[in-house]
């Protein structure tokens, strides 16, 4: 089979997975070596494909062979659909190819499970040896670790790759029994303990030893698919604050189920992905890692999932209007952090400004706050933004036109879902 | 004082010396023009001549005060802030005067604009370390990128680092200007015209591999062509191989047809001409 084919069916078949960024892994250059990490939080997205997504990586499967059977997957072995495998030699000269002309950052390896877990990942870590030990390669690599896999093989795809993940795709035990019978929740925590317990040993490692081996400094990752399950967001948003507190993940994606496959325990094949659910527990994954809230804080047993009509940071402060406005001369950076408008950024900046000159109303658009939304919520020397007038009515009604024309589903689900809310 | 305007050759130093000259003789400066085409007739102008010591001390004087606002000046330099010359002047002016306290207040009417406008800049070079498209021609990779702000100087670091082993350049279309980088050394050069090779067998076997790669890896159900947009403005897409046309994806005939196209134009990218005057500060070592 050509190699064209070959990257044609692999990268489709790859197309799922969420995760593509770059980020977490600060190296420069190497001696010798070509290629360096870079260190923004976002990493380096080198375009977008047609639906929006930052493409950072290589994303490819080793094989889209696969002897399980995930109900929801199109690689599950009872699919029948065109396979395909690369050889380590060819995966690896396509990294080198794409790296040297800055198509990518990297590789994002991943796998159908081949004959075992354990001889799929010895094909990963001989691929991911070539590229770096023949080709010297120095960019980032993200690889998959496959449940069920002997801890010694984790090791050496830990020392060979930035990032590791595995993957929870159902977000609950009855979840993973119902869809992928051939996954157990312990073998998918068993790989992701194993992962945070050789990081924390190898944090230490190198403070004694500088140069000693490095594993996964980039730390790992997961997925976990939404709407395919009837888990809440309460019950997903709870898990993901577990899986940071509890694992130290760097990161949760969430991957919007996209029905590929008529099955009675899925939903239908013309429900539309539910996109702007996605969207919501981004935001929230956001509030948890930079902002400082709690999950409990977002949504409780009584409202179990995201209000679509309204970002969860303002959803929280509608919710407690008793605590603005906040006064930005004199607030500290955590209350600053929960006004809605007001980012990491901003915050930083009004920190930095206002040690200068007090900050009035007409400097916060300079500094980045977005006064469509922060001007509810804020003072500046005592006054609220001029002539500006609302009741609790109104104050919603302007927040969610101050987002709609930013979020992913098209207007008109918009519109249903608007109508649901007025009726319910 | 005299109210003034003032003609100058387009360079960093250029620049400075027209601030040192309106200190020297108490001009106030209406207007700052690299380009004598744009000179309006009616007022009052004057040809400053690139002095490198009146330069220099305009520089040391400026990092006295505050390091800071030199640096913010070399960076506002590389801006496309229409009459950026002017608002780097008022800066300089407004620090000479007032001493450095208000660079600390972000949304000073003074410093805002140079501050908005160097935002944009290293936005667009974050952008470009993403976008620019390198094609392997003859062992040299070779691209071309048309910016708005001068970005060759914050993208010489990030690039020459990443791939010290080549020999690489970057031709920015908008400023005419070339980064050429061999044998662990970098250089920005003015350069009118360029034109990049045709590709190889090989060459072509990646755009095409990278294209369908591309093509492939969106989901159709998601499609959101908006998203992308907002992301990755179209105005980057015509550097880009996966938005080029068929053309771009056929090799050049033979190599018979073709002699030594080893690399476009000739071998400038294999040979560095020597230290040229510094067209563009440095801001990445
Ligand atoms: S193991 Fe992975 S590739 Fe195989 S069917 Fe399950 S999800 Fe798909």
């Amino acid at each position: 089979m050509e190699l064209l084919d070959k990257l044609t069916i692999l990268s489709d078949a790859a197309k799922y997975d969420a995760a593509c960024t770059s980020s977490g892994s600060r190296r420069g250059f190497r001696q010798g070596y070509i290629g360096s990490t870079t260190s923004s939080v976002a990493g380096c997205c080198h375009t977008f494909s047609a639906d929006g997504r930052c493409v950072s990586l290589l994303k490819v499967l080793m094989t889209n062979n696969c002897v399980y059977n995930c109900k929801y997957c199109v690689n599950r072995c009872s699919n029948d659909t065109r396979r395909a495998m690369f050889t380590p030699e060819e995966l690896a000269e396509l990294t080198i190819g794409f790296y040297r002309r800055n198509y990518i950052e990297g590789l994002f390896l991943s796998s159908g499970v081949v004959r075992t877990p354990d001889y799929t990942t010895e094909l990963m870590i001989k691929s991911l040896r070539i590229l770096r030990e023949r080709y010297r390669f120095n960019g980032y690599i993200h690889a998959k670790t496959i449940p069920g896999t002997s801890p010694v093989l984790v090791e050496q795809l830990g020392l060979l790759a930035d990032r590791l993940s595995v993957n929870i795709e159902l977000p609950s035990e009855s979840g993973l029994k119902l869809l992928a019978p051939d996954k157990t929740k312990a073998a998918i925590l068993t790989p992701m303990r194993q992962i945070e317990t050789r990081r924390t040993e190898n944090t230490e490692e190198l403070v004694k030893y500088r140069h000693a081996p490095k594993f996964a400094p980039a730390g790992q990752s997961t997925q976990m698919i939404v709407g395919a399950t009837g888990d809440s967001d309460l019950h997903i948003l709870r898990l993901t604050q577990g899986l940071y507190d509890q694992y130290k993940l760097k990161r949760v994606f969430y991957s919007a189920y996209v029905p590929v496959v008529e099955n009675a325990l899925l939903p239908s094949k013309d429900v539309k992905p539910p996109l702007l659910r996605e969207h919501r527990l981004y935001q929230a994954d956001w509030l948890l890692r930079f902002y400082g809230f709690r999950a409990e804080e977002l949504l409780d047993e009584h409202n179990p999932d995201f209000n679509p009509l309204v970002d969860p940071k303002c959803s929280w402060a509608l919710a407690h209007l008793d605590f603005f406005p906040v006064e930005v001369n004199s607030a500290d950076y955590e209350t600053l952090l929960r006004i809605p408008g007001i980012g990491v950024t901003s915050a930083k900046r009004i920190l930095v400004s206002r040690r200068c000159a007090r900050l009035k109303i007409e400097d916060l658009r300079k500094l980045g706050v977005v006064m469509k939304r922060a001007q509810y919520f804020l003072t500046a020397c005592g006054k609220m933004a001029e002539g500006l007038r609302f009741s609790p009515d109104s104050l919603l009604r302007n927040l969610i036109a101050a987002e709609r024309p930013g979020l992913p589903q098209p207007a008109a689900e918009q519109l249903t879902l608007f109508d649901t809310i007025q009726s319910a | 004082m005299n109210e003034m305007t003032y003609l100058y050759d387009g360079s960093f130093e250029g620049f400075l010396c027209c601030v040192f000259e309106s200190y020297a003789k108490h001009e106030i400066l209406t207007a700052i023009y690299s380009d004598e085409d744009f000179v309006p007739v009616l007022f009052a102008s004057r040809t400053i001549e690139t002095d490198f010591s009146h330069a220099g001390r305009v520089m040391r004087k400026i990092v006295k005060v505050s390091p800071y606002a030199a640096d913010l000046l070399r960076r506002g330099f590389l801006t496309c802030l229409p009459e950026r010359e002017m608002y780097l002047y008022r800066l300089i002016a407004k620090l000479l005067r007032e001493g450095p306290r208000f660079l600390g207040s972000l949304s000073d009417e003074t410093l805002y604009p140079v501050l908005k406008a160097i935002r944009n800049l290293h936005g667009e070079a974050q952008l470009l370390r993403g976008f620019v498209r390198f094609s392997e021609l003859g062992g040299v990779l070779g691209a071309e990128i048309e910016p708005k702000n001068r970005v060759l100087p914050l993208l010489r670091g990030h690039f020459c680092s990443r791939y010290q082993n080549e020999k690489l350049f970057i031709y920015d279309r908008t400023h005419r200007e070339i980064l050429l980088y061999a044998d662990h050394k970098a250089v920005i050069a003015p350069l009118e015209h360029f034109e990049m090779a045709p590709p190889d067998e090989s060459e072509v076997g990646y755009r095409l591999l990278w294209k369908r790669f591309y093509d492939t890896i969106a989901i159709k159900e998601r499609y959101n062509p908006k998203c992308r947009r907002t992301h990755m403005p179209m105005r980057y897409w015509n550097t880009m191989t996966e938005f080029q046309g068929t053309d771009y994806f056929k090799a050049k005939k033979s190599s018979a047809d073709d002699p030594g196209l080893s690399a476009p134009n000739e071998k400038s990218a294999l040979a560095i001409p020597p230290e040229s005057e510094p067209s563009a500060p440095a801001s990445a070592p």
